[in-house]
């Protein structure tokens, strides 16, 4: 009885560390003038007042869902992905590029490899990070950053040479950006609105990684290597080859959501010169998700639905009572904040629990092991 | 067009510039640096950042007072960073992720009270260039060192002052104390919490004056999310000194020389494309901390909670 107790308070953490942002939003709000009943109620207006409402959320909800998943598996590998931004504009590139050039085959096949591009691409700019933290214990939150970078350099280098849409040579403007995609080489939209494919696949793949890691060997390899390195060499796993492992998974979801944002919702790729021209910041945003989901890729479900609906229910409050939508920025970060924190609660209650038992059976308690993993960048070698 | 690279006006420029772009990584890196010293890994480096130039920015453009400016970066600094380390030694957050956070609260209220307060893109009147008397006459030297604003020689004066707080002081060896074994110190009597909280508000009060010194003495201007992924660096560059003041400042000059040379490659046209040249910055980062990281060894409770319960 106690403990189906605290399953529930553990999952009431993050509603509660929302309610507390969300608090300090309504503050804010006054502050600015702004009156907050007003101003959450045209969010939520905005976010799910109408069926297109509804469809705009889920298509925003799509790319945090799958940077997600990526987090999910990463974090339970005890590796911290920041990179989703970069992954998610590689893979994009990559899906762009298969979905330009394999001009004549048919549909489904192209949209088929494109998505499988943009898979790759991710997990190839994942994959680098992870190698050197395996290899030459270089701190994986450092090198995902700077990774973005230079995703984001070389996206406006390509966008504005070799990929540029050649209409755009003709023109004066130059814009940075790619020609569209065929019509038959878009994902297909599931209802009359902007609801394409990539949300239902985006469910299907949620499914597809609690599966993986919870039944089977390499998923639980990853977890086991994420709660204890030490031991997990010595039950005979290679440490090393599973961080990169994690890492290139989770860059791979990452960069299938950026191909995803092309074949479903912009057919081509744009930039601004920044990575949230593209990606709308949906690469941080993931991660704010997947933190919220408890790392668990079924509850990152309604996480990523629940901060899509943010997303766009900014836009609508912004119109209707002229509050930036940064706003929802700031409100993302406070979440986060407050979720981790949260955190201690869970813990001390599993501690006691721990202790509890090991009172009466002679082991070592295995310490703060559950928790998403301090960064420590150690690798045991 | 590669020749006038080389000739002494340029380099001269390259370098003069070269030292004034160190200047926000080393307020930033030198604070994170004593934060992580005494183990805590502060991520939120470049919110706090955002938050210290808009506060800064904001301030003088109303006033006109660039010291009321720098105030009120160190006070917005300081809250920054007494929230994380509440949020990190009181209530044990993972410290990367509760950095990222912070960043995603300094980012968005940066720019949201940006859109609300300004509106537009202003200019203000930063701190001007100060001739150092004779120093400053020296040929080439002089151009490149002793002509700068007065936020340039703070943040070199800051590295000598830090290396010799974290060597030659108690409180320096405390702070070490604490970062490498936080169970020793304590059961020494020295309060783990304390020092930590010091560190951590000191680091966001340096990363403040880090924004200052972009919106009040570099650039002169606020933009939404102007530090572009500088805090970040700043955060890699700790790594990339070894965890030392001096090897800090050796690894901020590097980055901001390059930065000023491609900057300068930019000016002079030559055909590099930007996109490329603005990318090798961060090509070096990571080449440099595959370098660094394999030569010194972090910090032993680098970003682990303490506490003598849980």
């Amino acid at each position: 009885m106690r403990e189906r107790l605290s399953t529930i308070v553990d999952a009431l953490l993050p509603v509660l560390a929302t309610l507390s942002a969300l608090a300090i939003g309504a503050v804010m709000l006054l502050l600015l003038g702004a009156n907050p009943v007003e101003a959450y109620g045209a969010m939520w207006e905005g976010a799910f007042g109408s069926g297109n409402a509804i469809a705009e959320t889920l298509v925003k909800a799509t790319p945090l869902l799958l940077v997600g998943l990526g987090i999910c598996i990463a974090f339970r590998g005890n590796v911290i992905n920041i990179g989703g931004e970069g992954q998610m504009v590689v893979g994009a590139i990559l899906a762009t590029l298969t979905g330009l050039n394999l001009v004549g085959l048919p549909g489904w096949l192209v949209i088929t490899l494109s998505l499988m591009a943009g898979f790759l691409g991710g997990a190839f700019w994942g994959a680098i990070p992870g190698f050197l933290k395996a290899y030459f214990n270089v701190n994986e939150i450092l090198s995902t950053i700077m990774m973005n970078a230079i995703a984001v350099q070389g996206m406006n280098f390509l966008l504005r040479g070799a990929m540029i849409d050649p209409a755009q040579l003709e023109l004066e403007s130059k814009i940075p950006q790619t020609a569209r995609l065929l019509e038959a080489y878009r994902l297909p939209r599931l209802i009359p609105t902007r609801l394409h494919l990539g949300a239902a696949i985006a469910v299907l793949l949620a499914i597809g990684v609690y599966i993986l890691l919870w039944h089977t060997t390499l998923g639980y390899r990853i977890r086991a290597v994420g709660l204890n390195p030490h031991a997990s060499r010595y039950a005979g796993i290679n440490v090393k080859q599973h961080v990169v492992i994690a890492l290139l998974l989770s860059g791979a979801f990452a960069g299938l959501a950026g191909a995803t944002q092309v074949l479903g919702v912009n057919y081509r790729m744009i930039t601004d010169g920044s990575a949230t021209g593209f990606t709308g910041s949906a690469g941080f945003n993931g991660i704010v998700a997947a933190l919220f989901g408890q790392l668990h890729p079924l509850g990152t479900i309604p996480a990523a639905v629940f901060f899509g609906a943010m997303l766009v229910g900014a836009n609508k409050m912004q119109r209707v009572v002229q509050v930036p939508s940064a706003l929802i920025t700031t409100l993302n970060g406070l979440v986060v904040v407050f979720v981790v924190s949260s955190d201690i609660w869970r813990r001390r209650r599993l501690q006691r629990r721990l202790r509890e038992a090991s009172a009466q059976i002679e082991v070592d308690p295995p310490g703060e092991a559950d928790q998403p993993g301090p960064e420590s960048g150690e690798v045991v070698s | 067009m590669i020749s006038e690279l080389f000739s002494a006006t340029v380099l001269i420029g390259i370098l003069a510039s070269g030292i004034r772009l160190a200047t926000p990584y080393l307020y930033a890196a030198i604070g994170e640096t004593l934060g992580q010293r005494s183990g805590v890994l502060n991520l939120g480096v470049e919110g706090q950042m955002l938050l210290g130039a808009f506060a800064a920015f904001y301030i003088v453009f109303q006033t006109g007072n660039l010291w009321l400016g720098v105030l009120a970066a160190i006070l917005v600094g300081a809250i920054m960073g007494l929230a994380m380390a509440f949020v990190t030694v009181n209530l044990h957050a993972v410290q990367g992720i509760s950095g990222i956070g912070f960043y995603l609260f300094g980012l968005g209220l940066s720019d949201l009270l940006f859109q609300k307060l300004m509106g537009t893109v202003e200019t203000v009147r930063g701190f001007s260039k100060i001739h150092i008397p004779f120093l400053s006459d020296i040929p080439v030297i002089g151009e490149i060192f002793f002509q700068q604003n007065l936020m340039v020689y703070l943040a070199f004066a800051l590295v000598p002052l830090s290396a010799f707080l974290l060597n030659k002081t108690t409180l320096g060896l405390k702070i070490r104390a604490v970062g490498e074994n936080p169970e020793a110190a304590d059961s020494l009597g020295v309060s783990v919490a304390k020092v930590r909280y010091f560190t951590v508000i000191a680091g966001g009060i340096f990363s403040g004056v880090a924004g200052a010194s972009l919106s009040i003495a570099l650039l002169n201007v606020f933009q939404q999310n102007m530090t572009s992924g500088l805090g970040f660096i700043a955060v890699a560059l700790v790594y990339f000194g070894g965890w030392r003041p001096w090897g800090v400042m050796g690894g901020a000059l590097l980055f901001s020389m390059v930065n000023s040379l491609q900057l300068w490659v930019q000016v002079l046209g030559i055909p590099i494309p930007s996109d490329i040249a603005v990318m090798m910055p961060y090509v070096l980062t990571i080449l440099a901390l595959v370098l660094a990281v394999s030569r010194v060894r972090a910090p032993s409770a680098l970003s682990k909670p303490f506490g003598r319960e849980d």
